[in-house]
């Protein structure tokens, strides 16, 4: 009973806050108080406003471009399956490097040194499992979503609701991140536009690219904006070397000599001033190499290539690209340390504390770009990381809608004989519904920590998306009574943890020490997962179980084989 | 993919050499990359001083840095060591397998 009480108080008290939060929303913004605008208003930065307009139109272009050749739902969905894998390497390297990981590891280099490092190490290692693993038999078994590929074999209805419903949790949040972000950035970048309209033009673009262009316009935005943040990324680590004589020994110890802790960035494997937890830095490093592993939108990106050997040559390229990328970032981190804190045009007060910047943690490597190249390069920078932003989310829409028309609409109401024409246009009202619900959470969240973000979603996608998706493609004995039993331990278990896990329980809700010590729940929950799919499945005696484990050995043809996979479309 | 062609596929033994030599492939790389990152992490963990420890006498680089870049460049590499044998042992074996299924 007290359980259930706890519990009821938790449901009203998150749905309290975000009913406030979503009043809130709705609140007319010119009637926020005056006093928010500084005195002096900063001048307008047209550096970036005009870098911003050239990227929207270039883009928007490709769109209409990309609107004329979409056509069946292959081409809205995977792009007609014609990415090559460069192409597609480039693609997968625009999902998934976002603002907040080019910021926020920069940042975290800045204020920390060496432990930037450490954390950006957890976020490439899943990469190779992907293409050891998944990449190839996705390509050779799924059609547009990876529940495709785990209901392969097994009964439509429960795995693809079970699969569509993860998948939207992993990318609401992931999108309510997104957009918070997006919201702030812009804010200020330029502080003349305010927090809510940010967030609405990211609305309206990644609507129009997504419901015009599909996939196409996706894969294309996600394209162009990794080859601008590597080369602006590429532009700064090299302004930094060429600063520091192309000597990391000088780098390091200029760094070192600067920075008010010394040598202690050198010196320090966790956060400066947090205390080492080995079984949290272990549940961590799982979350981020399966979560990695079970992102829906990055999952859906290998079913635009041509065939299994794209998609393999694709991850390699991707891996490569992210490898190189969290690099520089290392560097940038370092650099700002040099070129950015102590100088008194970007810190608050140097007389204070020489780290602390205006504008907020988020802002070495946009200071950095201004200490390097001007306001030319600042604006420059300013333009990626929107266009960045605009990427990840343009993916993020994509599969969102894609769980919802394909897996639900087309596959569960429609049992598999929907009209093409019309389960795409069910996927385009999805895109325009998202897109909405992204502003609208965006705005909802703007005053909240939304640091869990990042756990919930990877968590869902490390305890779900991945041991379920494996489990289907190398293990026989895989039942639908086991993937759907242990796929919704995956989820709930996630939450539930999380909830009750130290961030939320303590930190969001205030509701005193965490009942569950930890803020990464995967190292319990994902095997509990396949103890439940495991244990579910071998005690499934059903018919169509036994169905399911002879459907194993075409399934495992095709996989390895590719012969009977979807074929890239001619045109 | 009709059920004749699939049963020439299960029948010819180059198909289990396949599936084998693959997987065990691709779940030995999996395993190296694991057990670098996991034991890079163990360290984090409950060696930290062997990682905060400067890499020459006069050097404020720590040896863990070095570390962090060997992973980060040791995926890359491995991904394209899989990537080459995928090319050159895998496709023409796959190749064969599927030309002798249709014949």
């Amino acid at each position: 009973m007290r359980i259930f009480k706890t519990v009821s108080r938790t449901v009203l008290g998150l749905a309290a806050l975000f009913a406030s939060n979503l009043s809130y929303a709705f609140d007319v913004p010119a009637a926020a108080p005056a006093a928010a605008v500084p005195a002096a208003a900063p001048p307008l930065n047209w550096h970036a406003i005009i870098m911003f307009l050239i990227f929207v139109s270039i883009t928007l272009g490709i769109t209409y471009w990309a609107a004329t050749r979409t056509k069946t739902a292959a081409d809205f969905y995977a792009a007609g399956r014609g990415v090559t894998g460069f192409q597609n390497g480039m693609a997968i390297a625009g999902d998934y490097m976002s603002a907040a990981s080019f910021l926020g590891i920069a940042a975290l280099v800045y204020f920390n040194g060496f432990y930037g490092l450490i954390f950006s190490v957890g976020w490439l290692v899943g990469w190779p499992i992907i293409l050891f693993l998944v990449a190839e038999r996705l390509r050779n078994l799924g059609k547009y979503t990876y529940a495709d590929v785990v209901s392969f074999r097994l009964q439509q209805g429960p795995i693809r609701i079970m699969a569509a419903i993860s998948s939207l949790i992993v990318v609401i949040w992931y999108l309510i991140g997104q957009a918070v972000g997006a919201g702030q950035l812009l804010h200020t970048l330029v502080p003349q536009m305010s927090y809510r309209m940010s967030i609405v033009i990211v609305g309206v673009l990644i609507i129009l690219y997504v419901t015009l262009g599909g996939m196409k316009a996706t894969t294309w935005v996600q394209i162009i904006k990794a080859g601008l943040l590597l080369g602006g990324a590429t532009c700064m680590a090299f302004g930094v070397m060429l600063h520091e004589g192309f000597s990391f020994a000088k780098l390091f110890s200029d760094a070192v000599a600067l920075h008010p802790k010394g040598i202690k960035i050198m010196q320090s494997v966790v956060p400066i001033g947090a205390k080492a937890n080995p079984i949290e830095s272990i549940s961590l490093g799982l979350t981020l190499m399966f979560g990695t592993a079970g992102l829906p939108h990055i999952l859906m990106r290998f079913f635009t290539v041509t065939d299994s050997k794209a998609a393999r040559k694709s991850v390699l390229y991707g891996t490569c690209f992210i490898g190189y990328f969290y690099i520089l970032t290392f560097i940038i981190g370092f650099g700002a340390i040099i070129l950015v804190a102590n100088n008194p045009e970007y810190v608050v007060n140097v007389t204070k504390n020489i780290l602390d910047l205006k504008g907020g943690g988020s802002m070495p490597a946009i200071y950095l770009s201004h200490a390097i190249g001007g306001n030319f390069f600042l604006g420059f920078i300013a333009a990626v990381a929107f266009a960045t932003i605009l990427a990840v989310v343009s993916g993020l829409t994509l599969a969102g809608a894609s769980a919802l028309s394909h897996d639900i609409y087309a596959s569960v109401i429609k049992k598999g004989k929907a009209d093409e024409k019309k389960e795409v246009w069910v996927s385009k009202m999805c895109v325009i519904g998202l897109g909405i619900l992204a502003v609208l959470l965006g705005i909802a969240f703007e005053k909240q920590n939304v640091a869990y973000i990042v756990a919930l979603t990877f968590s869902i996608a490390a305890c779900t998306n991945f041991p379920i998706m494996v489990l289907s493609v190398f293990w026989k004995g895989l039942t639908t009574r086991g993937a759907v039993l242990g796929g919704y331990t995956g989820i709930f278990g996630s939450i539930i943890l999380l909830i009750i896990g130290p961030t939320v329980w303590t930190k969001v809700l205030g509701n005193g020490p965490a009942l569950f010590p930890y803020d990464f729940p995967t190292f319990v929950v994902l095997p509990v997962v396949l103890i439940v799919a495991y244990v579910a499945s071998i005690t499934d005696g059903s018919e169509s179980a036994k169905k399911e484990r002879a459907a194993f050995e075409a399934q495992m043809i095709r996989a390895e084989t590719g012969l009977g996979a979807e074929v890239a479309a001619s045109h | 993919m009709s059920v004749i062609i699939a049963s020439k596929i299960q029948s010819n033994p180059k198909y289990h050499e396949l599936v084998k030599r693959r997987n065990t492939i691709g779940w030995s790389l999996s395993a190296v990359v694991c057990v670098m990152y996991f034991g890079f992490t163990l360290m984090i963990a409950y060696t930290p001083d062997i990682l905060t420890a400067p890499i020459a006498a006069d050097s404020v680089i720590p040896v863990g840095m070095i570390m962090g870049f060997g992973i980060i460049v040791a995926s890359c590499l491995l991904t394209g060591v899989y990537v080459y044998m995928a090319n050159k042992t895998f496709d023409p074996i796959i190749a064969d397998i599927v030309q002798e299924a249709s014949k």
